[in-house]
């Protein structure tokens, strides 16, 4: 228990000292996470939609295949990630190895699964007679979809907000590929890492909370937008 | 306006719509009744475009809807269609109200104005704001129909509107569509299970009962002369027997019921028929009043009285055949009628409905 009061005592002076570390490593996570969202979201989105409107053969069977990459290990993202991105690898030539756009691709894999997954939960969760009066009404094919988008919106904010949180929360691809190098590829995931293996929990607990205080605010923001 | 022909759908085996021809005239109200599941949501659905028939073809304007693929919105565009359950979308009733306009590329303060005025006669002004979901069923479905009258269509289709909604919301829908159709003249296809909606609003009705319009007419032929046991049953006929017909002089037919004969009129040769006798055109006596005029007169044994609102339902078992009368609730107290008392039942022949059997 006194750890934990520790930790809380020590990310409020982190914070309030803004220390320069600390500030710098959580402009770095929120920089990441919130580019690989964002693509995540450009990629996703059309995608979920396009699935989930169209009729082919094994369409159930694909749906259930990006269920089952919610459960990715973050690890093999990030060695397969690795092994595509080393030198060597077929897409050695980005130079993206150690490097944040390294990590931003690794995330990105990571949170498109589930993204589109939720996307499509969201359009099929639409009551098939809004589908049918947004056609009755003359809607032309772009209008028929963008209509869905629009009246799904607060479950396709949800799978936003639910891929950030797996974008921010993760370590294992994060230190794959970006290889927690200071002052460059480190975040607070992996330097959350680094000071648990060196028996710095206090600090350790201390940017868990600080990494909290980031989801929450991002939370707090998007349930702002969703009251309007 | 719009012209059936041979018009089928089938889902898998099972056929929904067999076969159906009609026409269906500008400016008309034409009713589809019938009980639930018998496809007349299908019907309308294969109209607005929503389904392609498995077979046949429906023309709107004289122009064929197999022309049109199933997202053309030339055509689509020209109707409208309100769903049995009220749905809105998660908007302001102002942005439920104007999406049709919208879709049609109508500037925001154009649309704006015209939202103004549907308000205004669907009753809901100052509304413009509100969450659309937060409206009642019946305020929802008003919202529906004015969603879909704004983009001032040809012809309005309606499933069933009023189903789900409580007997004032639906007198507000019943007044909405006949203001449409008159003052906008606009064309107005329904579907509806209930039979005195159809006889309050429709100018041609249409019984439909296994996927096919089983009669087709003005509404009070429909009620008067039902074309067979089911259409009778459907209209609330409470008396439907079958029997064995034989002529006996011109226009009078004589039908055995296998207990009691009794007299309608028509022209049937020896033949099995269906009769009907509507339960308000027989006519119950407890003694003996003198010469009773009806050229049918059978006694029997009251067997069951059913009450229903100030009126009851008398049923009196005649030699094995059970017929039922209609009798006020004073009348039951004053004749003092329980089961098991003697009584005559009279009818007049032009009340027995002769039909065929199927």
């Amino acid at each position: 228990m006194e750890d934990i009061l520790s930790a809380i005592n020590t990310a409020i002076t982190l914070i309030l000292t803004w220390n320069p570390d600390v500030i710098e490593i959580s402009a770095r996570t929120i920089e990441i996470t919130f580019t690989s969202v964002l693509i995540s979201t450009i990629i996703a989105l059309p995608l979920g939609t396009l699935i989930n409107f169209s009729s082919f053969k094994g369409k159930k069977t694909l749906i259930s295949l990006i269920q089952t990459l919610y459960s990715l290990p973050t690890v093999i993202v990030g060695l397969v990630c690795y092994m595509f991105l080393s030198r060597t690898g077929p897409l050695g030539f980005l130079g993206f190895l150690f490097t944040p756009n390294g990590m931003i691709f690794g995330q990105t894999i990571l949170v498109i699964p589930i993204m589109t997954g939720m996307t499509i939960a969201a359009l099929q969760g639409i009551n098939p007679i809004i589908s049918d009066t947004i056609r009755s009404l003359g809607a032309n094919r772009l209008q028929f979809l963008t209509s869905h988008i629009r009246e799904a919106r607060f479950a396709i904010m949800a799978a936003v907000v639910i891929g950030f949180s797996r974008a921010i929360s993760e370590v294992g691809a994060a230190i794959m590929i970006g290889g927690n190098i200071k002052g460059h590829t480190r975040v607070l995931t992996t330097a959350i890492s680094l000071q648990t293996s060196m028996g710095n929990f206090t600090l350790s607990l201390a940017l868990g909370i600080i990494l909290l205080g980031i989801a929450l605010i991002i939370n707090l923001m998007m349930g702002y937008l969703q009251q309007r | 306006m719009i012209k059936l022909e041979h018009v089928s759908k089938s889902f898998g085996d099972r056929l929904i719509i067999d076969s159906i021809d009609a026409e269906i005239p500008q400016g008309k109200i034409f009713t589809i009744i019938g009980p639930s599941g018998q496809g007349k949501t299908t019907l309308l659905r294969l109209i607005n475009l929503l389904d392609t028939p498995s077979d046949g073809e429906i023309f709107f304007n004289g122009i064929s809807l197999k022309k049109y693929p199933k997202n053309n919105t030339d055509i689509r565009r020209k109707m409208g269609m309100v769903f049995q359950t009220p749905v809105a979308f998660n908007e302001t009733v102002a942005t439920n109200i104007g999406m049709g306009l919208t879709y049609r590329g109508i500037s925001k303060s154009e649309i704006q104005g015209l939202v103004a005025e549907k308000l205004d006669e669907i009753g809901l002004s100052g509304y413009e704001n509100r969450k659309a979901r937060t409206l009642s069923g019946g305020e929802m479905q008003r919202v529906s129909l004015a969603r879909v009258m704004i983009t001032k269509p040809d012809l309005l289709l309606l499933d069933e509107p009023t189903a789900n909604l409580d007997p004032v919301s639906t007198t507000k829908i019943e007044e909405l569509i006949r203001y449409y159709n008159r003052t906008c003249g606009t064309t107005i296809i329904m579907s509806s299970h209930d039979l005195y909606q159809g006889q309050r609003l429709a100018d041609i009705i249409a019984v439909m009962m296994n996927g096919k319009f089983v009669q087709l007419g003005e509404t009070i032929s429909v009620f008067s002369e039902p074309c067979s046991a089911d259409v009778a049953h459907f209209i609330g006929i409470r008396n439907i027997l079958q029997g064995r017909a034989s002529q006996v002089e011109n226009g009078l037919v004589q039908v055995d019921l296998g207990g009691i004969i009794i007299y309608g009129l028509g022209s049937y040769s020896e033949d099995e028929v269906m009769v009907a006798i509507r339960p308000e055109e027989i006519t119950l006596h407890v003694e003996e009043t003198g010469k009773i005029s009806a050229r049918n007169i059978v006694s029997g044994f009251i067997s069951d009285i059913q009450p229903y609102g100030i009126i009851s339902h008398v049923i009196v078992n005649c030699s094995g055949i059970f017929l039922t009368t209609q009798v006020t609730w004073q009348s039951i107290r004053d004749l003092n009628l329980k089961p098991g008392i003697e009584v005559k039942l009279s009818f007049k022949a032009p009340s027995v409905h002769l039909m065929p059997v199927r």
